[in-house]
């Protein structure tokens, strides 16, 4: 038997982990994604939560697979056009270092 | 009692290989490795999932994460060839302020799950009896009933980030 205290624990350093790529990495197909990496561990967490819940009242509850299963399909939708625009980004710089992004245009 | 610790031992090794495959995205210096360390570290989570009795999202997990997400990532890197970025002048303290914050985040993630969210206790494997038909039927009723408008803005989201994606992929045409 697993304490839930242990998948919180691991969400958690999942997360942080994925906040350090966002913040120390310039790279911006690395920083996307370690925001991957961050939906992942919310993810967990939720799933967590909610076979405790089904462990704690002995019924099935599907609430928490289903807010993760529309988790998943937003990070689709999100890589689709954040991809597009990384490619953008691309085509015009010639880079994709985050640090020469500093001007609005062009 | 065997079978408990088994369920532990099997929890803590696959914690490592998580936490290792997200270490080794975070540090290595080639993006494709960064993808490959990431489709390890998605594959292990769906492990997770199924050991949380969730195998329906365990299985879109390794489909949409593991498969179309990272194909998608590793196809834009390599058609970018943008495998690795030249070294460049960096801000010297912003490693070690990175590092300081994110060790305060993960203190202060962890207190504030075990402390507020007061969580009602173990978790034990999924039951022998788990029945996988059942309850992907049942969790495919909810979805049409209970949170159908959701699930229908969904693939609404999901058309207007496929336009979307085509609109700024698209070829501008020269006005001039």
């Amino acid at each position: 038997m697993v304490p839930i205290n242990y998948y919180i624990i691991l969400s958690a350093i999942l997360f942080t982990i994925g906040a350090l790529g966002v913040l120390i990495r310039r790279n911006a197909l690395i920083i996307f994604m370690s925001v991957e990496l961050m939906l992942n561990a919310a993810n967990l967490a939720f799933v967590a939560f909610a076979r405790a819940r089904e462990v704690a009242t002995g019924q099935a509850f599907f609430d928490g697979q289903i807010f993760v299963f529309f988790v998943i399909a937003v990070a689709a939708a999100e890589v689709a056009v954040g991809l597009a625009l990384i490619v953008e980004i691309f085509k015009s710089k010639r880079s994709i270092d985050v640090d020469q992004m500093s001007s609005l245009k062009g | 009692m065997v079978i408990m610790t088994l369920d532990l031992i099997f929890f803590l090794v696959l914690s490592l290989i998580a936490i290792a495959t997200a270490l080794g995205m975070l540090l290595s210096r080639n993006a494709i490795y960064s993808a490959l360390f990431l489709v390890l570290n998605f594959v292990t989570v769906a492990v997770f999932y199924l050991l949380l009795g969730a195998p329906f999202i365990a299985m879109s997990q390794i489909t949409v994460y593991a498969g179309a997400i990272m194909v998608l990532f590793l196809f834009v890197i390599m058609l970018l060839g943008a495998e690795s970025l030249p070294k460049a002048q960096v801000l010297p303290w912003q490693k070690p302020l990175a590092g300081f914050l994110a060790v305060a985040l993960a203190i202060e993630a962890t207190f504030l799950f075990i402390t507020r969210a007061r969580p009602p206790g173990d978790i034990a494997a999924p039951a022998e009896t788990v029945n996988m038909v059942d309850s992907l039927r049942e969790m495919g009723m909810m979805l049409f009933n209970q949170y159908l408008l959701p699930f229908e803005v969904t693939s609404i989201l999901l058309l207007v980030a496929m336009v979307g994606a085509i609109v700024l992929i698209r070829r501008e045409k020269r006005v001039h």
